[in-house]
Parts: C-alpha cells; sequence; structure tokens
C-alpha cells in the first residue's frame, strides 16, 4: 500500500504531463506483480468490486466521528476521500508495515457485501493518513489524479519502451491485474491473444481545417461528409461478442446495451458516430448526454432515448484488416457490408457530392441543423491511420462559434440559485513554463444548461474544488465545457485579451479530457478572419431534405 | 452570569480596532494605530506599526524594529516573560506563547478576574522559542488558524526527515523551500541542524535580516549564504534554498536547476492547498496549535469562557461547548495569519 499512497501523492503534486508520465513510469517499472496490475486496474478501469463508498463511509464515520465537525472539515478540504482519511481516529501513527495493495484487493475480492463495511474499517484502522487516502481512492472508483486512462497506458508504454498503440490495441483482451500485459512487455511473454477478441484499435482523428489545408483541396480527390453532432464511437465484433468504445479506448459497451445486441454475431470493427435518433431524427446532444456514463440503463431511458449508429468507415471485415486501403475501396467495403447485413440501430453517413470548392462552402454554410456540426472532408486516398495525422482527414465545424473550454472557476448563483454554484468562468489553454500549459480565462457563462444539468455540475464542481474564497470555488482542470457566443473579439480588459459576446454553455463535454479543450490560439483565430464565411441569415434548413 | 461589574465583556471587549481593556487602557494586537498597545508576538498581524506605546517581550521589540524600523512605535517598552506590571487599573504578565520566538501570552488581570489573551501559540516543542506555558484563568481568548479535526500536527522531524530523502533521491534538483520570514524560517533551519544538516543553508536577501536578528538573540542557526539578489544563474543544484512563499512562483525561481518546489506550513496538511500552490513536496510544519492543542489547551486553562480571535470559529466554538465552555467568536478584524 506504500507504494501505491505514494504513487497517487506523487501524482497528485505533478505540474506537467511529462512529470506524471515519469512518475508512473517508474512505478510501473518498479513494482513487483500483481500490485502494479492492481494500480493499473485502478487508473484506468477501476478495480473490482464496486461497493457504495458514500454510504458505507457516511456510517463508518457517524460512528466516530461529530456529525457537524465531520460536516465542516468535509466542506473545508472539499473531497470525501481526503476528510476521512484525515479524520479517521488513529494514534498518529507512521506506518512502516502496511499490507500490500495485492493483499488489499484479495480481502475486498472475497468479501461478500455484508462485509464491506467491516473490512473498510478493518483496513483504515489497519494504515497512516495517506494510505487510508489513496486506499479509499482505490475503492472508490477512478482515483482523480489528474492521470486519464489513456495517459496511463502511454505511460506504460514509455516504461517499456513500446508504441502506446500497440497496448491500445490488446487493452480490452485483457483483465486486472495484468500478469500476462506485463510478462509480454516486460519479454517474459507472448502478446497477448487479440485475433477472436472485440478489442479496440486506436481511431484516426481529423485537424481542424484552415486557410491553406481548403485551398489545397482538390475536389474529384476528397469525400465530404455531414459532421454529426453526436460521440465518435467504435463498435468492434467479434463472433462471440460486440463491444462499444468511446474515441479514448473506453469501453462504454454497458450503457447502450442496443447497440450492442444490434451487432452481436456480426465479425467487423466500424468508425462511426452514436446519436439518439427518435422518429428518424437525430436528437440534440443533450439527449445522448443523458445516456453516457451509465453502467446499466432503466427501460425507460432506452424507449425515450434510443441510440443509433451513424456509420462512416470499416476498419476490419472478418479478420481481414482493411485499414492500409484507400478510404474509397474502405467505404466501398462499408456499403457492400451493411447492405448485406443491415444491422438494426444504423445506417450509413452519406456522402455529400461538391463539383468545387465553391459548391462545398455554399453546402458548409447550409450547415445549421440539428444534429449537423458542419463538414467532414477526407481523402478518398487515406489509409486508416491511428493518431491525428496531418493531411488526410479535416473538420470544418459549422458557424455558430464554439470553443471547448474548461472550467477553471464557479460562482454561487442568487434566487432560487443560491445554493448552486451555476456561474462559470472557463478557460482556454496556452503555452505556459516549459512543456506545461496553463489556462487563461476567456469567458464565463450561466445558461444553457437544464435544471438537471446543472445538478450535476454543482456536484462536479464541489467534487473538484481546490480552493474556496467566499461564493467562488476555484477546480481543478478536469471537465470541458463547449461554449457557444455570438463573437470573440479583442479585448484589453482580460488576460487572455478576448472577450466573448454572449457565451453559454452549448453542452457538457463529460466525455472530452480538459487536455484536449481548444487553445487560446485556436480563440484567437476565432476572433480574427477565419477560413469560414459567414452564413446567410434565413439558411437553416435541414441540409439533408 | 448576570451583568455583574467584573464580567469579563465590560472590561476586555472586542472593538474595531482590536481587543480592548477599558481599566489599563490598552489593546492588544490592535489592527490600527492606537495610544497603547500589547503586542503579543512580531508577525505583521498581530504587531503593526504606528502606535503610541507598544509593550511587549524584549524579542518582539526587536523583531518590530529591525521590521518596521526603530520609530515605529511612538514608545517601545519591554517586559520579560514571568513579571507583572501595571497598566492603569490592570495588572499585565507576559507568558511563553510558543509561537516563535518572543512570542507571549498577555495575562490581564483586573478585580480578581484573569484574562489570558494568547495571541497565536502551538504545544509542539521548537528550537528557537520557549515553550508554551498553561496558565489558569476565567476567559481564553485564543486563535482558531487550525481548528478543524481534519489538522493533527504531525512530527516536525519526520517533515525534515522527508526534506532530506528527497534531497538525497533528487541530488541534482535544487531544494526550493517556501517559508515565512519570521519564525517558519529559523525554525526550519534549527530543525535541519538538529537533524545534522551541517550544509551551507541558501537564503532568498528577503529572508535574511531576520535571521541574523534570531542568530543575535541567541538562535545559531549555522552556516547561512544569501542568494546574489542579482538575475544570474544560481544553479545551486542539490542544495537548499529558503525563500518567502511569494517567490517560489516568481521569476527568482528560475534561476534554480530544476527545482523541487517545497514548502513548509500546516495548510500543506490539505492537498488542495499544496496543489494551488503548485506545490511538488509540502511539509507539514506548522507554528500553530492543531485541532487537538486548540481544545486541549483551551480546557486545560479551566476557564469558562473562552472567545476566539481569527480563524475557523465555528467547529471549536460548537466541540467546547461539548464540554461545557461557553465559546464565542469574536470576528475580529484583521488577522490575516502570516506566520503560517
Ligand atoms: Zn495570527
Ligand atoms: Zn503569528
Amino acid at each position: 500500500m506504500r507504494a501505491f499512497a505514494r504513487l497517487i501523492d506523487d501524482l497528485g503534486r505533478a505540474r506537467s504531463r511529462n512529470r506524471k508520465l515519469e512518475i508512473l513510469a517508474r512505478y510501473f517499472a518498479s513494482t513487483p506483480d500483481p500490485d502494479r496490475g492492481w494500480a493499473l486496474a485502478a487508473l484506468t478501469d477501476g478495480l473490482p468490486p464496486r461497493m457504495p463508498l458514500r454510504r458505507l463511509l457516511a456510517d463508518l464515520m457517524a460512528e466516530r466521528v461529530d456529525p457537524l465537525l465531520y460536516e465542516l472539515s468535509r466542506d473545508f478540504v472539499g473531497d470525501t476521500a481526503e476528510t476521512v482519511a484525515l479524520l479517521w481516529p488513529d494514534d498518529g501513527r507512521d506506518c512502516d508495515q502496511s499490507p500490500a495493495l495485492g493483499q488489499v484487493v484479495d480481502r475486498l475480492r472475497g468479501a461478500g457485501p455484508r462485509e464491506h463495511a467491516a473490512i473498510l474499517a478493518g483496513l483504515l484502522d489497519a494504515v497512516a493518513a495517506p494510505e487510508r487516502y489513496a486506499f479509499l481512492k482505490l475503492v472508490g472508483g477512478a482515483p482523480r489524479v489528474g492521470v486519464s486512462a489513456r495517459l496511463t497506458r502511454q505511460a506504460l508504454a514509455d516504461a517499456f519502451a513500446r508504441d502506446i498503440r500497440e497496448i491500445e490495441e490488446v487493452w480490452h483482451a485483457l483483465a486486472p491485474p495484468y500478469g500476462a500485459l506485463f510478462d509480454w512487455l516486460g519479454g517474459s511473454g507472448a502478446r497477448p491473444e487479440t485475433a477472436n477478441l472485440p478489442v479496440f484499435r486506436p481511431l484516426m482523428l481529423a485537424n481542424p481545417i484552415d486557410d491553406e489545408d481548403f485551398a489545397a483541396l482538390v475536389p474529384g480527390e476528397i469525400a465530404a461528409e455531414w459532421k454529426w453532432d453526436g460521440i465518435r464511437v467504435q463498435i468492434a465484433a467479434t463472433r462471440g461478442d460486440a463491444r462499444l468504445y468511446s474515441r479514448t479506448g473506453d469501453d462504454i459497451s454497458a450503457a447502450f446495451p442496443e447497440i450492442r445486441s444490434a451487432f452481436a454475431g456480426a465479425e467487423v470493427v466500424l468508425d462511426g458516430e452514436l446519436l439518439v435518433v427518435r422518429d428518424g431524427a437525430v436528437a440534440p446532444f443533450n439527449a445522448l448526454q443523458q445516456r453516457l456514463n451509465r453502467r446499466t440503463v432503466a427501460p425507460r431511458l432506452l424507449r425515450d432515448s434510443p441510440a443509433h449508429v451513424r456509420l462512416y468507415d470499416l476498419l476490419l471485415d472478418g479478420r481481414e484488416d482493411l485499414r492500409a486501403l484507400p478510404l474509397s475501396v474502405r467505404r466501398e467495403r462499408l456499403v457492400a457490408w451493411h447492405s448485406a447485413r443491415r444491422p438494426p440501430l444504423s445506417d450509413l453517413s452519406p456522402l455529400v457530392p461538391f463539383d468545387s470548392l465553391d459548391a462545398l462552402r455554399r453546402i458548409w454554410s447550409s450547415t445549421r441543423a440539428a444534429g449537423i456540426e458542419g463538414l467532414m472532408l477526407k481523402r478518398m486516398a487515406s489509409p486508416y491511420l491511428a493518431g491525428r495525422p496531418k493531411g488526410h482527414w479535416w473538420k470544418w465545424k459549422r458557424a455558430a462559434q464554439t470553443l471547448d473550454c474548461v472550467l477553471m472557476y464557479a460562482v454561487r448563483g442568487s434566487g432560487k440559485r443560491a445554493s448552486y454554484y451555476s456561474d462559470y468562468t472557463f478557460g482556454v489553454w496556452r503555452p505556459g513554463e516549459g512543456e506545461a500549459r496553463e489556462l487563461v480565462p476567456v469567458g464565463k457563462a450561466y445558461s444553457g444548461f437544464t435544471d438537471a444539468e446543472l445538478e450535476a455540475l454543482d456536484a462536479w464542481v464541489r467534487a473538484h474544488t481546490t480552493e474556496r474564497f467566499g461564493p467562488v470555488r476555484r477546480v481543478a482542470p478536469g471537465l470541458v465545457l463547449e461554449i457557444a457566443f455570438d463573437a470573440l473579439y479583442a479585448s484589453s480588459r482580460h488576460k487572455s485579451g478576448l472577450a466573448m459576446r454572449f457565451p453559454r454553455v452549448h453542452r457538457i463535454r463529460w466525455d472530452k479530457p480538459a487536455a484536449e479543450a481548444d487553445s487560446l490560439e485556436t480563440a484567437q483565430a476565432l476572433s480574427g478572419d477565419s477560413v469560414e464565411p459567414r452564413p446567410a441569415a434565413g439558411q437553416t434548413g435541414h441540409p439533408l431534405s | 452570569m448576570s451583568m455583574m461589574p467584573d464580567q469579563p465583556g465590560t472590561w476586555l471587549h472586542p472593538t474595531a480596532d482590536g481587543l480592548y481593556c477599558g481599566p489599563g487602557g490598552f489593546h492588544i494586537d490592535p489592527a490600527r494605530p492606537v495610544e497603547r498597545a500589547v503586542v503579543t508576538h512580531g508577525h505583521s498581524d498581530h504587531a503593526r506599526p504606528g502606535h503610541g506605546a507598544v509593550l511587549a517581550t524584549p524579542e518582539t521589540v526587536a523583531i518590530m524594529k529591525v521590521r518596521y524600523g526603530a520609530d515605529a512605535a511612538g514608545r517601545f517598552e519591554t517586559l520579560d516573560y514571568g513579571v507583572t506590571t501595571r497598566i492603569g487599573d490592570a495588572s499585565v504578565r507576559l507568558v511563553p506563547a510558543g509561537h516563535i520566538l518572543g512570542s507571549a501570552q498577555v495575562v490581564v488581570e483586573w478585580r480578581g478576574v484573569r484574562a489570558v489573551v494568547s495571541g497565536d501559540y502551538k504545544r509542539a516543542p521548537d528550537p528557537t522559542c520557549a515553550p508554551f506555558e498553561p496558565v489558569a484563568c476565567d476567559v481564553f481568548v485564543t486563535e482558531a488558524t487550525f481548528a478543524l479535526p481534519v489538522f493533527r500536527a504531525v512530527p516536525a522531524e519526520r517533515e525534515i526527515g522527508r526534506l532530506l530523502r528527497s534531497l538525497s533521491d533528487e541530488p541534482g534538483r535544487t531544494h526550493l523551500v517556501g517559508v515565512y520570514g519570521l519564525g517558519k524560517c529559523q525554525r526550519l533551519i534549527a530543525l535541519l541542524r538538529h537533524a545534522g544538516y551541517d550544509r551551507t543553508i541558501h537564503l532568498h536577501g528577503a529572508l535574511a535580516p531576520l535571521c541574523a536578528l534570531y542568530e543575535e538573540l541567541g538562535v545559531a542557526l549555522g552556516p547561512l549564504a544569501r542568494v546574489a539578489p542579482d538575475g544570474g544563474r544560481a544553479g545551486l543544484p542539490g542544495e537548499i534554498v529558503l525563500a518567502p512563499p511569494s517567490a517560489l512562483a516568481d521569476r527568482w525561481s528560475r534561476r534554480f536547476t530544476d527545482p523541487v518546489t517545497a514548502f513548509a506550513s500546516g495548510w500543506m496538511a490539505i492537498r488542495g492547498r499544496a496543489r494551488q500552490r503548485g506545490v511538488e513536496l509540502p511539509l507539514v510544519i506548522s507554528d500553530h496549535a492543531d485541532w487537538t492543542g486548540l481544545v486541549r489547551t483551551a480546557l486545560e486553562t479551566g476557564a469558562d469562557e473562552v472567545w476566539v480571535t481569527h480563524g475557523r470559529d465555528d467547529a471549536l466554538v460548537h466541540e467546547l461547548g461539548k464540554h461545557g465552555v461557553a465559546a464565542r467568536a469574536l470576528a475580529l478584524v484583521g488577522f490575516d495569519d502570516e506566520g503560517d
């Protein structure tokens, strides 16, 4: 537990991504099995078994600490695990002997739900405050120490001098504590078998288009598609199983059981957009949002917000890997596969014909309808390359300007919002010292979300507060808000040099890593002339009609 | 209690300028210039310039003169620990508070009622100052800087051990430690010396004058060197450099070799605080009483009234209430806990 507690501590303090990678890589290289495997599980997919930690802790603390003092402490510290770790009665010990991580996990896994409280208390009794904290983060699911599952896998790749894509391709064929993975990485075992397993293949991502890219486009060589306002997914199906992955390779199958069964029995890997489609029409993004991050789905939600996949690429057909083939060929194979198979809850993302760049601009100007975010432009000759290779795929967002910003501060509202943190200051990234980047505020918003979203935002703010001054909370940079605004203009009154006109929360990007939010440079580009012509008034018709 | 003439609230009470003793005609740690002040210790939120007369321990007076100049008050009077003096109709005695060098509790008596104004204090041992002495009293006036049960003192030696371990683990990096200039700085140096660290300790220029004063007042600090004030690269890999907290994130810190940023403060017990300051190596070293210390001390004095001057009063008032002690918050202004 010591080494793990130290890992959690060090990660919590590391200031740069590189430092975090170093700390993780050192841990993976130097920690024995199975401890490092359990730590890896804790930092990525979460550690079994899950338990109702909040309730268990509330009960355990009620027996041990004055409730008012607990509440005041919890409020001050801003984090339940840390508060409990600090308040748990002990004799000021500095434990030299604490159980190994593997032992702790074994005890938890061997226990039934009725034993959880006693085991939790026993372990908290046995260790000192830093280990208590790490332990609670461990059993609490994702220990929010500013590392994503992907960063963790990157560190694993660094520790064993591999390409992260090699790890991502085997990742979903593995299970904690990942003995086979470490054997393979360490050179003492074979590569884990993935041939018959529905594993994730790293996605190919598009670059935002700029003037130069646009001018260089040759109409006959480019496939245009609508940019759908959903989330990017990969469907990986083998005869036995079908899974749904997010673009960072997280398995989100459990939240979308209907998609999983729609593709059951196929043997294919597909790239597409996950949407909620009601009566043939794409529902607003927040309908989809309600379906995200669930382990189970209520029947009512399944009925009211049915998921749908709009497919645009085919990576594997049967056992045949198509990724090296040009898009034009993959597209033909996709069309053929889909018309032969016709899986329910799916269709193809249509190609948008155009014969000149001017025509393309006109089409783009019409992309304001629900579900359409702009255009995707893909070179027909492009192979399917993992990552964000330059010069193959571009995204061209519609004119309603949006920026993906990171929530920085939240302020309590007034009136009926007095108990909510409802006013948000958000920022974008700019280069800081050395390799690091820092956030610089670009605006404030207090509208654009539903009451249910406000609840969720408020809870998020409280759980991620790093500092409080009066009604203001500073939060850890972990939540991306897609901010829509009418205009962005230069302003000397703001630190960023920019001010926003009528900013509102367009959507809450629970799915997007904060590191991938927009940069100040991107924001500045939006404030000046961009490649994007302003759409003419009244052009709001559905581009597909 | 009825409105008796000797009820403490009537002869010792909070005013806009700070706590005021009517029969003695003096304020204790006033926030604004007053005619006559008794000062518990040299931190800037307790000791301010511009009073007509200041009574304090000789060390506190010396500290005030170094910080604010020899004419920072119309008149300085020193009072040694344990000696009773009269001011007006009240009697005044200063007793060690264990907070920083010269820090004192002010024991005020009037008509047989005794109040102790403890200023800032701690119960943990400190090689740079006299230890806290509990004084039985009717009214105990306490700080509440760390008055939440999440604050539990850890032995300072353990934290020094962590600093020295980091130094040997990362010998190529400067260890830049943020410390408040008065008290924490000298205590950290003394603790390092006690732990056997005898190398030169490097100081940001702003820390030098008070270190010199401590040495003059008999607190040995070992070999110290000032980091040159001009911008040249200082390097100093593997060395300990102490700096005021504000310098940690300042350009000034760029001159060192890939520094490990440490910060010695009671606030470092809370992860969010360390993270917010970008501290890589938080050292939980506090010059204030922890939760247990605050509660235990208030009970130990036997006071049936406890007044809380500054900090987290809500939790402390609640806890003392459970022990049958009438506690209340004075909500005095102007205290911002320079020392931690
Ligand atoms: Zn103070
Ligand atoms: Zn002080």
